[in-house]
């Protein structure tokens, strides 16, 4: 059996204008939980939905355990489950009535109540859906892609707006289905639900991927595993832009930085070291007579990574 | 349909309370039939609809409450009397006097007015017609030529009067009314509510319900599954089955229980004509939802579709009213196929074959909106 998810060169163009995907080739490996992290409108919904074959690409190719989607569609179907991000299932059926219809479309469908059980919904099983809470109807929709016993677990921003408690539930269950062997192709414009539950990852924006590697990795490349956050009080700022820029060289000869950023008020530095570097930091900001106003060390994030990478926030509005 | 075991059974879900622990067979990984998709989805829309009491009401209740209503508002109203006003003048008592008689049940009610009071009333329409006896023993009527009531008015109270006056008949005429079950108005109108009720269900029931499906992103999640796209257009057309089978059959035994409605052709042959008439108006709903976004606009769609038929097919009042070079155009829409059909089925006792003209005609508008609709159709 074929690699579980390869497409080479994808694009696609919407009404001849909107490049939506612009070249994207991915390799997903049997048991991995691959991540594709970006902002809204990277292109990341309608991706997943060429490599679902509910869209047809503009160009490049598909292939599904090695085959493509013309091939044997309803085959293809028969290994894969989908949430996508937004369905509003029938709210006038229950949880077990809406589980054992799309079991019905399976050859050979797990059991209601096994499946009820793995996302624990067992409880509201005779709920009707339209009244169930935000996080359970989530579940549910994963249900809904579990219940045909899937090879490939393709999810659609899972998590966007949930509870961080409802959240964490959607991650043990994404992580069980791997457990048993399961390949997972998510998306997410959350950086710490790719960071924690995803074995690689590509950061996409603008249609194409800008990174790709393990959380780990793509956080190495930034230099420093750590970022040192700092603001100096206002006669620093209130100085011409081009001494700001100045100072950021000055702040790059520091012991143990690797790179340095300015973020609206605040500076950034990635370092290697924080114990070397923060007492260096304090001096040169007493030599130049400027007044430390705030400053901070945190772990280096994916959030850092895109940052770096494109110069904006992931969740920017 | 498939023999074999089949998990999971529509009829039958499985038990639930409690038992967390999962049966021995339940686990034991079992092979869907070729049909259960289908089954499925045709279950879970009944179950949906059971479910929306407001469609309830809306496909059974509405159809029985219009009959129940236009049917005792056109059953025993008594005949409508000719109102008279006679101008006031000399002669004007004895002319009251002969036309209403001594008769209470006479079918002129009469009143004396002033010449202004009487005619400002006519023009209201509070009165068919004005009669102002002249000095000379001659009389003058006014009426209006464009009222129905006005001119037989006129017509009849110059017969009253002749006959009042001594007016010897030359022919002989004897006259029976036709108020027996089978040719009443409510006889010609629950055909038309049956037939004008498959035609509302088709269209909201296919039409609306898939445009929600697609709005709600039902359909492209579907589509995601293995399940095979025949099945589900399949249960939808099977559902309208199921109900037409419940609509067509309310209607007819409640005319038949509270207006003695007599049925006199085959019930086969009705429910034959029911299912051509059910599909042919679900393929028309489904031809004009295959495309739209939004169930607004697929609401809008639906009454243009529908309001041609509302007002010419023949629901509550005969097309034949209409201008001769209409009749074709007329004749040529489903419903009108569907009510002429259902009549002649139900009121004459005719036969299917009889019928045929008007099957093809459904056949056809059934037929060719499915083969467009299926082209056309837009599941995402």
């Amino acid at each position: 059996m074929g690699v579980p998810i390869e497409c080479t060169n994808l694009r696609k163009t919407y009404d001849g204008k909107v490049e939506a995907v612009r070249g994207l080739s991915l390799r997903i490996e049997t048991g991995e939980c691959f991540g594709l992290l970006g902002p809204n409108g990277a292109g990341k919904t309608t991706t997943i939905e060429i490599l679902e074959g509910l869209l047809a690409p503009t160009s490049g190719s598909v292939r599904i355990f090695g085959h493509a989607w013309n091939d044997n569609p309803r085959q293809l179907r028969e290994w894969i489950g989908i949430s996508l991000q937004e369905t509003r299932l029938s709210e006038k059926l229950s949880v077990r009535e809406t589980i054992n219809l799309f079991a019905s479309f399976y050859d050979q469908p797990r059991s209601a109540g096994e499946v009820l059980d793995d996302l624990q919904l067992t409880e509201k099983a005779e709920s009707w859906v339209g009244k169930l809470s935000g996080g359970q109807k989530q579940r549910l929709a994963v249900a809904t892609a579990l219940v045909g016993n899937p090879r490939i677990l393709f999810l659609d921003e899972p998590t966007t707006g949930l509870d961080p408690q409802s959240r964490r539930q959607l991650w043990e269950i994404i992580r069980r289905f791997q457990k048993k062997g399961g390949t997972v192709l998510l998306t997410t414009h959350y950086m710490d639900e790719a960071e924690r539950l995803c074995d690689r990852l590509a950061i996409v924006d603008h249609g194409e991927i800008i990174a790709e590697g393990t959380p780990a990795d793509l956080i190495d490349r930034l230099g420093g595993h750590h970022v040192v956050e700092f603001q100096v009080a206002d006669n620093a700022s209130a100085s011409a832009n081009g001494e700001r820029t100045g100072e950021k060289s000055a702040w790059s000869t520091l012991p143990g930085v690797e790179s340095v950023r300015n973020e609206d008020h605040a500076i950034c530095l990635n370092v290697r070291e924080p114990h070397l570097t923060i007492p260096a930091l304090l001096e040169a900001v007493n030599r130049q007579g400027h007044q430390l106003e705030h400053l901070s060390t945190r772990q280096a994030s994916l959030e850092d990574v895109f940052v770096q990478l494109t110069g904006r926030h992931l969740r920017e509005d | 349909m498939a023999t074999e075991t089949t998990t999971p059974q529509p009829s039958a879900p499985q038990p639930s309370n409690g038992d967390t622990v999962p049966a021995p067979s339940e686990r034991k990984p079992q092979r869907s039939g070729r049909w259960s998709g289908y089954r499925y989805l045709l279950w879970v829309r009944l179950l949906e609809l059971k479910r929306e009491p407001e469609i309830v009401f809306w496909v059974f209740g509405f159809p029985l409450l219009l009959s129940l209503g236009l049917g005792i508002a056109f059953r025993e109203k008594p005949a409508d009397k000719t109102s008279v006003v006679v101008i006031a003048g000399a002669s004007a008592e004895k002319t009251l006097a002969q036309l209403s008689g001594n008769d209470k049940r006479s079918a002129i009610h009469a009143v004396v007015m002033e010449r202004d009071a009487a005619l400002k009333a006519f023009h209201y329409g509070k009165f068919d017609v004005v009669v102002e006896p002249k000095a000379d023993g001659s009389y003058e009527f006014y009426y209006d030529p464009a009222r129905p009531e006005s001119v037989y008015a006129r017509l009849f109270v110059v017969d009253t009067l002749e006959a009042a006056v001594g007016r010897i008949d030359k022919l002989q005429v004897v006259s029976s009314a036709s108020s027996e079950p089978g040719s009443r108005y409510i006889d010609f109108l629950i055909p038309g509510l049956i037939g004008m009720s498959l035609m509302n269900s088709g269209m909201w029931g296919v039409g609306f319900s898939l445009v929600d499906m697609r709005q709600r992103k039902l359909l492209k999640r579907f589509l995601a599954t293995p399940m095979r796209r025949s099945d589900f257009l399949l249960a939808v057309m099977s559902s309208r089955l199921v109900l037409m089978v419940i609509e067509v059959g309310l209607l007819l035994v409640f005319g038949m229980l509270v207006f003695h409605m007599p049925v006199a052709g085959a019930f086969v042959s009705l429910a034959v004509l029911g299912s051509i008439g059910a599909i042919a108006f679900g393929g028309v709903g489904l031809l004009t939802a295959c495309r739209a976004q939004k169930v607004e606009s697929v609401s809008g769609l639906i009454n243009v579709v529908m309001m041609p038929m509302w007002i010419f097919s023949g629901v509550f009042f005969s097309y034949e009213h209409f201008p001769a070079k209409a009749l074709p155009f007329i004749k040529a829409l489903p419903l009108t196929a569907l009510n002429d059909a259902l009549r002649a089925i139900i009121l004459e006792g005719a036969s299917l074959s009889s019928q045929s003209v008007r099957l093809l005609i459904l056949a056809l508008w059934g037929g060719v909106s499915f083969a467009l609709a299926l082209r056309w159709f837009r599941w995402t």
